[in-house]
């Protein structure tokens, strides 16, 4: 196949766009600055769509598509803003608000939570949906780390990337839908797991304050997420 | 507390308008065809309950003020664990003196702390913990103008 042909071009928001066949809509707007909200996608973790903020119109399609895993189409025309999406994306981060027990103000996050940050973005200032109020558990018997399963809103960016970048697969996800959650080997104590190495790349890559350094008080939990880049880069050059 | 960091402001603000109700003047009872009216906290006890629904009744403009109003924020807390646990924690397991549960002056709990706006119908939020009284002073300046405050930019959930 010539270079040419492997060119794909699309319209994002009435923009003349190009990529490979290989992208998702998704890559193709970060690449021309279109932001489109996320919350379970985060660059150098595979995708898997579910968090549905990242809802695209797609002309020729009443569904809506998740751009995060949907490929580009030669002469695809997406929207990525419009009354229903927006409708959309801000029922999902009021509905990730009522399925925990999400207390920003005395939350070690508070001020640099993406759930938060989020809900500011999409103009939310209330629920408007009736808190479930779950019982969560707070496991903080790891030396170095604690998961509150509180504020997790089940991206699995912490199961991602705990299996793919430090191939330990400590963390995974028990159960089925509103029941489901993180769990680190067979649902023991984390302190317990003889397969975590401490690596604490799980606590960067949580977007709230659900997975956390110990010691930290209200506000002070900030992710550092440098060395996701850095390992993508580093790895895909010398493999 | 915030609302009083308004500090001078508020000389600005009460040449607009009276303030008919508040824990801090003498009235007792929620007066009749209020403007605006700012409620704090969350609807925890069934003294709450019948507050709110009076102040509902009698107000043209309800603003849910503070996370405590508008998420139930801390208050909610207790909401996983049950009245029971709650009650027992106050007023058995750390009282030395004649423990047990109040059976008059204190209101008794809904079973839920619930978000105002769950309770009745809510005209504008003005999320914070607390919200600053830049932000407050904002959104009634803009009320007392006949304007919606537009606040997302200005405070969220926690700030």
């Amino acid at each position: 196949m010539t270079l040419a042909a492997a060119v794909k071009t699309l319209k994002i928001d009435g923009r003349d766009c190009s990529a490979r066949p290989d992208e998702t809509i998704l890559d193709v707007a970060r690449e021309n600055k279109i932001f489109i909200p996320r919350m379970c996608q985060l660059e150098g973790l595979s995708t898997v769509g579910a968090c549905r903020l990242c809802l695209v119109e797609v002309k020729g399609s009443n569904k809506l598509l998740p751009s995060c895993v949907t490929h580009v189409e030669e002469g695809m025309e997406v929207t990525t803003t419009s009354e229903r999406l927006d409708q959309y994306r801000k029922m999902i981060v009021e509905l990730m608000f009522t399925e925990r027990n999400h207390i920003c103000s005395v939350c070690v996050s508070n001020g640099h939570c993406e759930l938060q940050t989020m809900a500011q973005k999409l103009d939310i200032t209330h629920v408007r949906f009736p808190y479930r109020y779950p019982q969560a558990e707070v496991d903080a018997s790891h030396d170095r780390f604690v998961i509150d399963h509180n504020r997790c809103i089940l991206c699995t960016r912490c199961v991602r990337v705990c299996d793919e970048i430090e191939g330990a697969h400590t963390l995974d996800i028990m159960g089925r839908g509103i029941e489901s959650r993180v769990i680190t080997d067979l649902n023991q104590p984390w302190g317990s797991s003889e397969t975590c190495t401490g690596c604490g790349k799980c606590v960067q890559v949580c977007p709230t304050g659900a997975l956390v350094e110990q010691g930290r008080s209200v506000a002070e939990m900030e992710k550092r997420r440098n060395f996701l880049p850095y390992l993508t880069l580093m790895r895909g050059e010398h493999e | 507390m915030s609302f009083l960091d308004m500090d001078e402001r508020l000389i600005a603000l009460f040449a607009k308008a009276d303030l008919v109700y508040s824990p801090l003047v003498d009235a007792k009872i929620f007066p009749e065809n209020v403007d605006i009216t700012l409620v704090e906290g969350a609807v925890s006890s069934e003294e709450d309950l019948h507050k709110i629904q009076t102040v509902r009744a009698r107000t043209k403009i309800l603003v849910s003020l503070g996370d405590c109003a508008v998420t139930a924020n801390v208050p909610a807390m207790r909401n996983p664990f049950g009245t029971k646990s709650v009650y027992d924690r106050a007023y058995c397991q750390n009282v030395a003196l004649d423990p047990g549960v109040p059976d008059q002056v204190v209101p008794p709990l809904l079973p839920y702390a619930r978000p105002v706006h769950e309770v009745v119908a809510v005209d504008v939020y003005v999320p914070g913990c607390p919200p600053s009284a830049d932000v407050i002073f904002y959104a009634v300046t803009e009320l007392l103008d006949g304007r919606q405050p537009a606040l997302s930019s200005m405070t969220r959930f926690g700030a």
